[in-house]
């Protein structure tokens, strides 16, 4: 082998930058966040497999209706009618925001910008 | 061309199809893993493979000037004569696609104003160039930016880069540049092959098939973020198990994340085996990693056999005294080595 140092140097590189997903914190147990859900509520504006996906795209809908369009009335796909407003539908259930919208936030590294607007729900702080 | 599009759509219909028969674990577990340790073995095997082959001549392209007499200026960024320049030049060609920056196109003009008829033109093409670089850093930034569903916590680079990727605050989820550059990128790399007639010339079925792929990956990719969504909280938890060597079950996660998966695993798989490995053959190009040093520095052809011829000063140190016996010229004369010798 030519340049034996220099091709050890490249292989040990490749190797461990490509790998690095497993040896950090390697043996570590990855558990999927679990969402405090509402206690006082068990209906949210739509069902909960397309609140999962669709949620940021709503929002953005909501935003865009209420600011842009001034309309203020949602009709969910069950028919039903609901406020468009993030302080009193979507937080009124959901007050929680670290253990509710954090939880995968987080550990998925989203960073809405809900927040650069609104007040950031986390109680006196 | 129509075959590697075929091959490409052919993948994607039997992960689509897989996956929405509940072969999940097939396209989610077996083959991940199956194609990163293909990828991994195989960069490596190419690594050695190339290191172990000796470079038997001397041949660094010069795009200049190279060393020569002190009043003649050297191109020393294209040109280099030591180990630091070389240096240099490689850092241009990795991150900055030098080499294609110096991309001339040549045409014939048929109705030139200057001779009044056809004429041979020379222009400076960055077209290449451009999109090359878009191509391969958006390419590299994709990239960086999946590890956030690989690492928990997410390191804080990642979380700035896409914070750079998203600044223009478009939509929800938040539209990133280098997605949309990436594919746009890889259209016109695909549109030269395919407008360009000599480059279409020489365009085979291996120069087609990384293009769909990757252009599969990314309109996979960019569906999977922006239309058919799919729940990410799952999947960062099914890629997680992945990661640490206990899967879990594909259940609840769309047909489309398998489709992206085993593309970017078709991808890995073929990496190692096709004209991608520039990634690693850049480094090894003797074009590139050689000085331009052979006016000055012999370069010994390593299977060169080994030497059975004497040079002259060895011939006559072997017949020194036969020689001044028959009275011919020395360059040593008899006495001259005799005292060297016995002064030894």
């Amino acid at each position: 082998m030519y340049n034996k140092k220099a091709v050890i140097v490249g292989i040990v590189v490749f190797l461990v930058i490509c790998t690095a997903p497993f040896w950090t914190n390697f043996g570590a147990k990855y558990s999927k966040p679990e969402v405090a859900l509402p206690a006082d509520s068990n209906e949210c504006v739509e069902s909960a497999a397309f609140m999962r996906a669709e949620h940021m795209q709503l929002l953005n809908e909501w935003r865009d209706q209420a600011l842009r369009n001034d309309n203020r009335v949602y009709v969910s796909s069950t028919g039903k009618k609901w406020e468009i407003s993030l302080q009193n539908t979507c937080l009124k259930c959901h007050s929680d925001y670290e253990q509710f919208c954090d939880k995968c936030h987080v550990t998925n590294n989203v960073d809405p910008y809900c927040w650069t607007c609104h007040i950031l729900p986390k109680g006196s702080k | 061309m129509l075959n590697a599009l075929l091959i490409v759509v052919a993948i994607t219909i039997v992960a689509w199809l897989g996956a929405a028969v509940g072969l999940g674990a097939l396209f989610g577990v077996v083959l991940p893993y199956v194609a990163v340790l293909i990828f991994l073995g195989g960069i490596v095997w190419r690594m050695v493979y190339w290191a172990k082959s000796p470079v038997p001549f001397a041949i660094p392209t010069t795009g200049g000037q190279e060393k020569s007499l002190d009043f003649i200026k050297q191109a020393k960024l294209d040109c280099p004569d030591t180990k630091f320049g070389v240096i240099k030049r490689m850092f241009l060609e990795v991150f900055l696609f030098r080499s294609l920056f110096r991309n001339v196109n040549a045409e014939i003009k048929t109705d030139d104003p200057i001779n009044g008829g056809p004429r041979l033109i020379y222009y400076s093409s960055k077209w290449l160039w451009l999109f090359a670089l878009v191509f391969h850093y958006c390419f590299f930034i994709v990239f960086f930016r999946h590890f956030r569903f690989f690492m928990d916590p997410v390191p804080g680079c990642i979380a700035f880069v896409e914070m750079i990727d998203g600044i223009l605050q478009i939509g929800a989820p938040r539209m990133y540049l280098t997605g949309l550059f990436l594919l746009f990128a890889v259209v016109f790399l695909l549109g030269r092959r395919l407008v360009n007639p000599r480059v279409r010339y020489i365009s085979l079925m291996q120069d087609y098939v990384p293009l769909f792929l990757i252009m599969g990956i990314a309109i996979s990719g960019l569906l999977m973020r922006y239309c058919f969504k799919t729940d990410i909280t799952q999947v960062k938890a099914y890629i997680m198990g992945m990661v640490h060597f206990s899967p879990i079950s594909a259940d609840g996660i769309d047909p489309i994340f398998f489709v992206h998966v085993c593309l970017v695993c078709s991808l890995l798989i073929y990496f190692p085996f096709s004209k991608l490995t520039h990634m690693v053959g850049v480094f090894f190009s003797p074009t590139r990693n050689l000085p331009c040093n052979t006016r000055r520095v012999r370069h010994e052809n390593p299977w060169n056999p080994p030497k059975d011829f004497l040079t002259y000063p060895e011939y006559e140190d072997l017949y020194r005294e036969a020689m001044a016996g028959a009275n011919l010229p020395l360059d040593k004369p008899l006495d001259a080595a005799k005292k060297s010798e016995s002064g030894k």
